[in-house]
This record gives structure tokens, sequence and C-alpha cells, in this order.
């Protein structure tokens, strides 16, 4: 497959993804098309994490206009981070997503974010509890790396107790280890 | 300090009680246990339908314990009343150790007298006997309080079935905006009042020594804060409300200091409050997780779940500060302990791969069993009297409150009928 051929399979999943978020989704656990496409990325060394404006590989804008977090063609319309069991770890797949949202917050002093942290049910209550809590101080580090202040940046951690996916299974579980950016106007 | 905060999602109520539905269910039986036969009271007086028959909240409060195995009541050989109808040698003969007879008199409308007697069947002679009244609001409580005289008498252990118990409800649909609730109830799960509904999520309820007061964490604010509440006047107080967590709150025995989780530092670390001076002390500083303090009964010392190690395990530390040493050992996640009011005994949860069991180590030997079977099994409680465990399990993914005897040997599901119900705690005993 030459170098074209792959990028333009890797624009075509990711524009898919982009279209339909349980695929974004699916794709995290697997760690194979997402970390791909961050790959391809790299690969066609167009630097996606530190434009500040363009075209993102994925097909998904980036901007930093203060309306950019409603935008389902932006890539801030992503505002959830998921993590792996027991982990406070941030995936290389998310490393760029964070960025871009602590760019955009650098970018808009007036914006303010909630970092909710939650964790799946497994395991004791207020363990989880600090373990989401931890994971939401991960995502506020990142955010902070690029420039925006303390103050824009809230964490907050509710554990278990506010699960999105109310199953019992791997699925379940994956869907709720997890942190939720909820912007706020200051 | 002292304001009572009410607004549009937040009820706090004692007098609204939700009456569910209840259904025990009998999941380990047990072997060894003594054998008693506990005979239906005699009903005298007036014939009105009265709310709970006392021998039958007597007979499941003592199986309930693991200590004893009431016979069946179609099983009894004959069912006497009076103190001079019993054959001691035809008991003896049907092997029972024990016999409670009794009678409940109507003296009139919402007025009972309750009289019952303990009888030793070898030595052929009467061991306890008490009368008490009761109108309908106390009949359980002094049924209960029966079955704690009977305990204690054969056992010689003091017994906590007349106590109250705290848990968390929750009703969650996809959707639908959820409710939280946070109850008070009898031991045996009836008896149950709201005391906190509220639309975001209740945490961790703790009673305070002298039972007056439970400490809870609430999301009220959307964020967590800690909150004490008077169970009698219902008022309620915001005790903190740091940046970030405000978790895991448990009285010390005096009653004077809560020790909690706070990571107002950007990391969960333990900390103790003095109540009344507000004075706080940072109990723990690690990078690692640090949470879930429970005191020792002397007040020394408290264990706490920490991820120093990587996975979370259980350690102690002096309340004074200091290195904290390591309790358990195996490679798995040990969280969430509780110490026995004995000093002796640690439970905990104990998880290996997705199943997450209720555990025991002796703190002298270090020896670790398995009380419960999994799979989401979680918040163990002792009874004041470290007979019994109280904990969150789980029934076809619904979460219900189960009770295992501190032996290992009797279990028992408690599955109310509405919602999720977890994190049981049981109170103290009454003053």
């Amino acid at each position: 497959m030459t170098t074209n051929k792959l990028l333009s399979a890797l624009m075509l999943s990711s524009l898919l993804m982009a279209c339909a978020p349980e695929n974004v989704k699916d794709a995290d656990s697997s760690a194979g098309s997402a970390a791909q496409s961050t790959d391809g990325v790299q690969t066609g060394g167009l630097g996606g994490a530190d434009s500040t404006e363009g075209s993102f590989l994925s097909g998904m804008t980036v901007s930093f206009e203060k309306d950019a977090i409603n935008d389902t063609s932006n890539v801030l319309i992503e505002k959830t981070i998921y993590f792996d069991y027991d982990s406070d770890q941030i995936g290389a797949d998310y490393q760029t997503l964070i960025a871009h949202h602590g760019k955009y917050l650098a970018t808009n002093s007036d914006m303010r974010v909630r970092l909710e942290g939650h964790a799946d049910e497994r395991g004791s209550r207020e363990y989880n509890v600090a373990l989401a809590n931890r994971r939401a101080q991960s995502v506020r580090r990142l955010v902070l790396f690029q420039g925006a202040s303390a103050d824009q940046v809230e964490v907050i951690s509710y554990g278990e107790e506010k699960p999105v996916a109310l199953g019992h299974d791997d699925e379940s579980w994956r869907l709720n280890r997890r942190v939720e950016l909820v912007y706020e106007a200051r | 300090m002292k304001k009572i905060l009410i607004n549009t999602f937040l009820i706090i109520s004692l007098l609204q009680t939700a009456q569910a539905a209840l259904r025990v269910e009998i999941t380990k039986g047990v072997e060894g246990a003594m054998p008693i036969a506990i005979v239906p009271f005699e009903q005298t007086g007036k014939n009105t339908q009265v709310i709970a028959r006392v021998s039958d909240i007597i007979t499941s409060d003592l199986k309930r314990s693991g200590q004893f195995s009431p016979l069946d009541s179609d099983k009894l050989i004959a069912r006497p009343h009076k103190l001079e109808d019993v054959n001691y040698k035809l008991w003896r003969v049907a092997g029972v150790d024990h016999m409670v007879i009794g009678s409940f008199k109507v003296l009139q409308k919402n007025q009972y007298e309750i009289s019952f007697r303990l009888l030793d069947i070898f030595k052929g002679t009467q061991v306890l006997g008490y009368q008490f009244s009761a109108t309908d609001r106390s009949l359980r409580s002094v049924s209960h309080h029966i079955s704690d005289l009977i305990y204690e008498k054969i056992t010689g252990q003091k017994g906590a079935f007349d106590t109250k118990i705290a848990y968390v409800t929750s009703e969650r649909k996809q959707g639908v905006q959820p409710s939280y609730s946070l109850q008070v109830a009898d031991t045996d799960g009836y008896n149950s009042l709201s005391v906190l509904k509220s639309t975001q999520p209740i945490m961790s309820p703790t009673w305070s020594p002298d039972g007056r007061q439970l400490a809870y964490v609430s999301f009220e604010k959307r964020k967590s804060e800690i909150y004490v509440q008077d169970l009698y006047t219902q008022q309620r107080r915001k005790l903190t409300s740091f940046k970030g967590i405000n978790g895991a709150p448990v009285w010390s025995p005096d009653g004077k200091k809560l020790a909690l989780t706070l990571s107002k530092g950007g990391n969960p670390d333990i900390f103790i409050l003095d109540i009344k001076t507000k004075k706080m002390n940072q109990l723990t500083k690690h990078w690692g997780i640090d949470t879930e303090p429970a005191w020792t009964p002397d007040g020394d010392e408290l264990v706490f779940t920490s991820s120093r190690a990587g996975k979370p395990q259980i350690y102690r530390v002096s309340s004074n500060g200091g290195q904290p040493k390591r309790v358990t050992f195996s490679d798995s996640y040990n969280a969430s302990p509780e110490v026995s009011s004995d000093g002796k005994t640690l439970v905990f949860v104990q998880g290996e791969g997705n199943v997450f069991k209720i555990a025991k180590q002796d703190l002298q030997s270090g020896y670790v069993e398995l009380l419960t079977d999994g799979p989401l099994d979680e918040s163990p409680s002792f009874a004041p009297n470290g007979g019994m465990i109280l904990y969150a399990s789980t029934d076809k993914y619904q979460g219900v409150l189960s009770a295992v005897s501190s032996d290992g040997r009797f279990k028992q599901k408690l599955v109310l009928s509405e919602g999720d119900v977890r994190e049981p705690t049981w109170g103290p005993f009454k003053r």
C-alpha cells in the first residue's frame, strides 16, 4: 500500500468515526484504529497537534474560536477521555485532543471547564472517587501545559456514582471510565 | 452554622416512612448452630389486626445471627405458652437446647403487653423472663430487644438486633433523572425512613458514636461536600467543602473528630478534623491514593486504603501520624477496611479480576478468610457486637443489602423492591 493510499484510507475511517460517535468509542478500546490515525498524522508530517488553525488530518477542523466547542465538525466536539481499569494514565490517542482543549482555554480566557472524573462500578466506592479524581487531575495537567490558567479548570470526581452505561459488562465499564470536559462561560 | 438547607431537589424528612416491600432470602444455611424452639406467642385480649408477630421477628433475628437454628414452627412437637405446660423431657429428646415461650396481650387498640420466658431445656428451668408494653410504633423494636436479651443470655455477647442501619438507595434508569435517598432502617430492613433525598449522588453515610447523627457526602452543589445531620432535630450542617474530594467521613470512637479524605493539595490524602475547633490535621501525605479511613476501637490508630504500592492495599497508621504499615499482602485488590469492635479483626473488599468479595483478616496472625462469593460485594460494616457483617451485594445486578455472620457460616439477602441499595453502615448500640 502506498503512503497516499494509507492516508486516504485513514482519512476515510476517521471521517466515518467523526460521523458516528459510537464507532469512535469502539475504536478506543482496541487501541487500533484510533492510535493509527494518530500515527497517520505523524507520518503525514502535518503536525496537527501543534497547528492552531487549519485542517486536521482526520477531516475535523481545528480552530479555537469561542463556539468551536459546539461545532460538530471541530475536534473540540469530542469532550470525553476514556481510561484503562484502575488507571489514571492518558492514552496516546487522547494527548492531542486534550492539548486542543488546553489551547482552546488558553485562547478563550473567559471560558471555564469542569473536568468530571468517573470510574466503573468495580472496586470500592470511595477508592473510585479517588481514582476518578486522579484521572481528572491527569487531564488538568495537560490542559494547563497548553497555557490555560488554573482558575479556568475545576476538578470534580463522581467516582462510580454517575455511570453513562448501566450494564455490568466490559463495554459498559469501558464507557464509564472517563473524564468529561464540561464547558461553562465565566 | 446550624442553618437548615432545603431546596427544590432536596427533601429532609423523618416523618415520611417508606414501607418498602422487603424480601428476605437465605442464601447460605448453617450447620452446628444451636437448636432453639420459639413457640408462637399466645395472643389474648381484643381481637385486632397486629402489624407483626413478635415470635416471628425473634425467630428471624436469631436465625440471621448464624448462631441459632430455630425449629420450623410446623416441626414443634408442642406449643406451650405457660411455664407449667412445658414438658422438658419431651424437648430434651427432641434435641432442643433452649426454648422461648410468651404471650401477646392486646390491652386496647395500639396498646400491647408482651411477656416472654427463655428456658434452658437441659437444666429444666427458666433462665430469663421479662414483660414489656408496646405500641404499633415500638412493636418491632421491642421484639428486637427481646432477641438481644435472649442472644446475650445464651452466647454471653451483647445482641445488636435492636439497633439501626443506614444505607443509600438510587433509582436510575437510562434517560430518566436519577434520584438518591439516604435511608435509616431497623437491622432487618424494616421501618425504613428516608432522611435525605436528592437528584445528585449521596455517598458514604457514617454514624456518630451516640447514634444521633449521620455524616455523609452529598453532591447537591455539583461537587462533593461533607454534611452532618441530626436524625432527631433534622438539622443539617455543611462540615467541609474544599476544592476537590470531600469524602469518606468516619467518626472517631469518642465522637470528637472526623477522619476524612480531601484532595485539596491535588491528590487524595487522609485528614483528621476536630469537629469543635475545626482544626484540620493531615494524617497521610503520599503521591498515591490514600482514602477510606476507619478507626480502631481505641481511637489510637486508623486503617485506610492506599495505592502507594500500585494496586489498592490496606495500611494502618497512628492517629498522631507517622509512617503507615502495610496490613494486606495478597496480590489482589484490597480496599474499604473496617475494624471489629474488639480490635482483632479487619473486614475489607478483596478483588480478583472482576470478582469482589468480602474478606476478613485476623490482625494478629494475618490469616485471611473469604466470607462471601461476590461478584460485586462491597462496603462491609460490622455490627456493634462484631457478630455479623452487613455489606452491599447484587441480586441479578440490582444492588441489595446482605448480611453474613462473622464466622461466614450464615448468609442472608435483604432485597428491597425499590431501586439499588448500597453502602450499608451499621449504627451503634442504643444508649
